[in-house]
This record gives C-alpha cells, structure tokens and sequence, in this order.
C-alpha cells in the first residue's frame, strides 16, 4: 500500500465512514463510558490498541488457518475468541507492567470484548479484502474515529450537566439527542472527495 | 402459568431492554431504518437469545466460574453462526440487507446480558422463557423504532408507498442522525410515562 492509499484510507475511516456516526459501531461504550472525558480518553486509547492488534491476529489467523483449511464459516467463533483472548491478555500485562493505566482503565477493559467496533473491524477486514498493512492501518484508523467520537461527545456531555432541558430528557434521551447532533455534523464529511 | 405471563411481561414491557434497561444499542440504531429489517434482526435476535439462554442454564453446572464469560461468549457466538448460515440459505435478500449486523448478533450486549444475569443462575424452563419475553421486547422496540424512521424517512411501510408520489421523505430520518434522534424522543416518551404513573401512585 502506498502513503497515499493510506492517508486516504485514514480520512476516511476517521471522518467520512466514523464508526459511531455513520456505521453504528461500539454505540454501547460510546453511550455508556462518556460521562467523563478522561474516561472518555482512557477507553478510546484502550480499544485502539486491542483494535490494531485484534486487525493484525484476526488476518493471520484468517488467512494462515481459515482460508488455508476452508473454515470461513468458523469466523465468527474463531474471531470472538481470538479478541477475548486478547483483551484478556492486554489485562494482565497492563496489570504486572503499568499498574496506574490499569486501575485508570479498571473495569472497562474488559468491557472491550463485547464492544461491536472490534468484532466488527476483523470483518470489515476479510470483507474489504485489505491485505496485512491495509487491515492493521484500517484498525487503526478506526479506532481513532471512535476515540475522536467518544471525546468529542462525552465533552458536549460534560457541559450537559448545567443545561436546562424537559425533566422526561433526563439521562440517556438527552444524550441521544446529543449524538444525534453530532452525527448530523459527521453527515458533512460525505461530501468530501477523495483521490481513490 | 401466571408466573409465565408476569415473567414474559416483564420481558416485553416493564424491562424492556432496549428503552427501560438500555442495552443492544448498536444494533438496534443500525438495522432500524425500515420494519422489514427491524422484524428480522428482532426474530434473529430472539432465536439466538432463546437457544443460548437454554444451553447456558444446562450447563450451569458444569461451567467453571472462572472462564464463565468466555465459555458464554463460546455457546453465543456458535448459535449465531446456526442462525447466520440458515438466513443465508432461506432468506438471502434479509441475510445481505443486514450484513454485517448478524454476526454482530455475538456481541449484543442483550444475549451476554441474560446468560450472566438469569440463565447462569435459573432453570431450563425459566431460561427458555425469559429469552422469550427479553427477545420479544427487543423486537417490540425495534418495530417501534423502525416503524416511525420507515415512515418519516422514506415515506414507506414494508416497502409499500404510503402518501403518494407528492410526498418528501425526511431522508435525515434513516441516516444515523434520525436513528440517534428517534431513540433518544422514545426513552423520553418511556420515562415521562414512568413519572407520570409514579406521580398518580404517589396521590
């Protein structure tokens, strides 16, 4: 892949294909670990690293195993597996090497198993046909659309507070509304062009 | 047999997951732009929650505490395979409008939610039956919601036009904007409803 290919596919998965806004994936860390945004950050830092490295060992183990021994139909489990696997593998070394990342992180670590944009990015990957680089940038990418959402969001959250709305919008509708707002914003990315 | 229909109730109504318990958001906002796609991500949904609620109750036992989650995750993630492959097979044109959303059934946070909250701890016949009112629910409030952004956003219901050709669809209303919007005006509606009752309890 060229730089090229690669900046592009970067514009696109941050802004123009955002993976909370466009494409619906990972709403449930999204809506539930926004309140505050160091939190915010933490998850986003978090699931970009288990994203990347989930891309990297879903293609190998896809490519090398799957396809090699015809168990396409297998992906499903195969992949489940793999990401809690590796969540839980991210768990303990963070706990033995950064202590103070761990306990920052705690208990949404290993919420990142059931977070959809992980599972989701390993089949984009085989659906999109990325060879290893384009799958593991595309991770990547991806995972910063989500920490660039997630920010974004629990930042308009946190000023939420001081807001005056109808009583019955309390909680999760206003927030709602709110993604709804920025989802509109990410709707102006559609019209940007790009060269592939 | 009123334990059964308190039970089911519980499950469609008064703990609906999507708009009381607020879980299953992702899938819920992303197949929800028309009813057809609606009903049939509900139906999967429920199959699946049923079968693994199930296996998850007879195995109770035998699970280890430790690996619990994994070993879950395991007994979903084959069910929704089972499922995955028979939409393929009967149901091609569900199966490609959904996409990506079937094997996401794996991670819905509904399935994983009831196997570590009731089946892991109830029996068989319970387990079956409380997959059935929480898949019900589920459903229920995918119709809803799919209903109302078919309608404003194409203009459609079932496919079939319903004001005319005159008609200008709110195309905001099956983009992700309109599906955040409709969720967020639901729970609203759920939780003014709430206070209201609780107000008219209170005098």
């Amino acid at each position: 892949m060229s730089l090229t290919q690669i900046f592009s596919l970067a514009i696109s998965a941050i802004l123009i294909e955002n993976f909370i806004f466009v494409k619906f994936l990972g709403c449930c860390p999204f809506l539930g670990v926004s309140k505050k945004i160091d939190t915010a950050l933490g998850m986003g830092l978090a699931v970009m690293f288990v994203m990347t490295v989930a891309s990297a060992v879903t293609y190998l183990v896809n490519t090398y195993i799957l396809m090699k021994f015809d168990l396409e139909y297998m992906q499903t489990i195969a992949f489940i597996l793999i990401i809690a696997a590796l969540v839980q593998f991210v768990e303990m070394v963070l706990m033995k090497m950064v202590p103070a990342l761990y306990q920052a992180l705690g208990i949404y670590l290993p919420l990142i198993t059931t977070n959809c944009a992980v599972l989701g990015v390993a089949i984009l990957n085989v659906e999109k046909g990325f060879n290893f680089i384009g799958a593991v940038c595309y991770g990547l990418f991806a995972a910063m659309g989500f920490t660039l959402a997630i920010v974004l969001f629990a930042s308009v959250r946190e000023r939420l507070e001081f807001a005056d709305f109808p009583k019955c919008f309390e909680g999760f509708p206003i927030a709602l509304v709110t993604a709804s707002l920025l989802a509109m914003a990410f709707m102006g990315f559609q019209g940007l062009k790009l060269p592939f | 047999m009123k334990n059964i229909w308190n039970q089911l109730m519980d499950g469609i109504i008064r703990q609906n997951p999507v708009l009381v318990q607020l879980i299953g958001m992702c899938p819920t906002l992303a197949v929800s732009t028309t009813l057809e796609n609606g009903v049939g991500m509900g139906l999967a949904a429920t199959a699946v929650l049923i079968c693994s609620n199930i296996a998850i109750s007879l195995l109770r036992k035998i699970i280890p505490n430790k690996v619990r989650i994994a070993a879950y995750i395991v007994v979903i993630a084959g069910f929704v395979t089972m499922v995955d492959l028979l939409l393929q097979a009967f149901a091609p044109e569900l199966s490609k409008s959904l996409g990506l959303f079937i094997p996401l059934i794996v991670v819905n946070c509904i399935i994983l939610a009831r196997a570590e909250a009731f089946a892991s701890k109830n029996g068989v016949l319970a387990s079956a039956i409380d997959g059935l009112g929480m898949g019900l629910g589920f459903t229920l409030a995918m119709c809803v919601l799919s209903t109302i952004r078919e309608i404003l956003g194409s203009g459609t219901l079932l496919g079939y036009s319903l004001f005319g050709a005159g008609f200008q669809p709110a195309l905001m209303m099956i983009l992700p904007a309109g599906g955040f919007l409709t969720l967020g005006f639901l729970i609203a509606l759920m939780q003014y409803i709430t206070a209201k009752k609780q107000e008219g309890g209170a005098k």
